[in-house]
């Protein structure tokens, strides 16, 4: 990658994606309050989203702002990590890809806010606070599930297998950025080890570690994803709303 | 405005009725301040002291006794309240994922998320009353017990969010606002705080339609669309005539209701009509005029027989907005048992530990 415009671009995709990812459970999760807190959730990844796109905007100076680099890029532009762009499957899968997600972003925006870059080190300082809450949620649920009953030991214990492939690519060594994620994996490892051994899961052996978000290559969800986001901003070029 | 449900509409955008939100909130203050005696004598006439109370102005608390007919209007209502923001937040749900943009996402994930927490503040109400919200929500989910009827159109532009913001939460707070002075006093106070916030979703929705009017010639053409097709739903929100209204003479005498169906439509068209000539919005009805004599606007009814056919089951969305929430309560129930079985595994921890 190169540089703070990259690193800025990534993290901001990854709040959008996981934002809108999590407002597809509105109306639709397992309880009214759960509803709330997942779209709450959905509005901090989506208020982290519109700092880093401007913030991205104004670093390449192209006169881009958030909208245009949400609603005007395809897929192949976009740089989020694969994780966030996964289907949400069942509550169990959108459980251990928030927690995961948390698990990383929360060390990350934590290293972010002590960095040399202002803005950055504001927006980390800002978004940590939030990722502490999406971490406790997520735990709270994947020892729920995890420890719950038989099926729900089942679906969770699934729901990790399939999503933790996916987490490798969160660590991909780039030392030039602002943080550089490979330093971030040890905090995950905690955070993460203690709560799956709690909800009784176990963590897999997978050595397939799927890659390409940072460089644009997503998997086949992202541009069904892009398409009926931008919709309605496509269909409309120049307007204001 | 101390005193007068309504004050004239000089905030084009809505913000008279949060004034008059206010009004309502002193007047409980005040109301909840002024000499009580501590409840009935050991020998009083149960009946006697409850009608004193409501003659009075003042709130009936859930401790109070009240006649069962009062109790059972209530939950009624209150219920079908909680069950309206519950099932109200898919029609704007179904726009979330297209929002034209980060800010108006992040504004309209936030009201439907403001929609979630009416519906839980109200259940609570209504649990005050004797009944557990499992049994509320068993009661929609059964098609027992029902939601307002203008959540079973659909939203097929953006601009139905600034036609819903601006004519149906617009109407729902006229409606509302008088039940801000309701005589029970938990659905009093949470009317006040419903009413609050929906008197921003109500200026969020003007302001949608503001600015569409004034963007592009298809902008334009969406906003007055929307404004089309949801008129007349609207008007229909303040339910039958009064001739027909079948809860409302009762519900008045108890200070449940305080205006007439008839009195809070045409309260919210004169609303309207202002704030539709600063939209550069026309209003579908060839018959609305000034009328000097009654100092109102004379306009079209709404079809009345379809407001029967839509309460009835037969709305372009009924069953759909149902199998919605039935779906959802139902693949959820895997995830509830298991909160319950981890609850339980860890309470029966606790025990261990303290024996």
């Amino acid at each position: 990658m190169n540089g703070p415009l990259d690193f800025t671009l990534g993290l901001g995709d990854d709040a959008l994606i996981a934002a809108q990812r999590l407002a597809e459970w509105t109306t639709r999760a397992p309880e009214m309050e759960e509803d709330i807190a997942l779209t709450n959730i959905a509005l901090d990844q989506l208020g982290a989203a519109r700092l880093l796109l401007s913030y991205a905007g104004e670093l390449e100076g192209a006169g881009r702002d958030e909208d245009a680099l949400a609603y005007l890029r395809d897929d192949r532009q976009f740089r989020n990590v694969l994780l966030v762009e996964l289907p949400n499957g069942d509550f169990a899968v959108t459980m251990a890809k928030l927690f995961f997600l948390a698990a990383y972003q929360l060390p990350l925006y934590t290293a972010l806010a002590g960095c040399a870059d202002e803005r950055l080190a504001a927006i980390g300082a800002k978004a940590r606070k939030e990722s502490a809450y999406h971490l406790d949620h997520g735990a709270l649920w994947v020892k729920r599930l995890g420890d719950g009953t038989e099926e729900s030991h089942r679906r969770m214990q699934a729901a990790v297998d399939q999503v933790w492939p996916y987490t490798h690519e969160l660590f991909a060594a780039d030392p030039a950025a602002p943080v550089d994620p490979a330093t971030l994996r040890s905090a995950f490892d905690d955070s993460v080890g203690p709560v799956l051994a709690e909800a009784t899961l176990t963590r897999p052996e997978s050595r397939w570690a799927p890659v390409g978000g940072r460089t644009g290559v997503h998997t086949e969800h992202l541009s069904y994803l892009l398409a009926e986001m931008q919709v309605l901003h496509r269909a409309h070029p120049g307007a204001k709303w | 405005m101390y005193g007068n449900d309504f004050s004239a509409p000089d905030d084009a955008a809505g913000g008279g009725l949060l004034g008059e939100v206010e009004a309502a909130e002193a007047e409980l203050r005040e109301a909840a301040g002024r000499q009580r005696r501590g409840g009935p004598a050991p020998d009083e006439d149960l009946a006697a002291y409850f009608t004193e109370v409501i003659d009075a102005e003042q709130k009936i608390e859930p401790r109070d006794w009240m006649p069962e007919a009062y109790r059972r209007t209530l939950i009624r209502q209150i219920a079908q309240h909680a069950h309206s923001e519950i099932i109200g937040m898919q029609p704007e749900g179904n726009w979330i994922s297209r929002a034209p943009s980060l800010k108006r996402k992040a504004i309209l994930l936030a009201k439907v998320q403001d929609e979630a927490g009416h519906g839980l503040y109200l259940y609570a109400a209504a649990e005050t009353l004797g009944i557990s919200r499992d049994e509320l929500v068993r009661l929609l989910l059964d098609g027992r017990q029902k939601y307002s009827s203008i959540f079973n159109y659909p939203t097929l532009t953006w601009a139905d969010m600034g036609a819903i913001g601006w004519l149906v939460d617009g109407a729902a707070i006229v409606n509302q606002v008088p039940l801000c002075r309701c005589s029970y006093g938990p659905y009093a106070r949470a009317m006040i705080r419903v009413c609050k916030e929906e008197s921003f979703h109500q200026r969020q929705g003007y302001e949608i339609l503001h600015t569409l009017a004034h963007g592009t010639p298809a902008q334009q053409a969406m906003a007055q669309d929307a404004v089309d097709r949801w008129w007349y739903p609207s008007l229909a929100m303040f339910g039958p005539p009064d001739g027909n209204s079948t809860h409302s003479a009762q519900s008045m005498a108890w200070k449940i209701k305080r205006f007439s169906n008839d009195d809070l439509r045409q309260r919210f068209v004169d609303m309207c009509v202002q704030q539709a000539e600063i939209l550069g919005l026309r209003i579908p009805d060839d018959d609305l005029r000034w009328n000097e004599e009654r100092q109102a606007y004379d306009y079209t009814q709404p079809d009345y027989d379809e407001l029967m056919r839509v309460i009835s089951g037969d709305g372009p969305c009924n069953r759909e907005r149902m199998a919605h929430r039935r779906a959802a309560h139902a693949d959820g129930a895997w995830v509830r048992e298991a909160a319950a079985a981890y609850a339980a595994k860890r309470a029966g921890q606790k025990e261990k530990v303290a024996a």
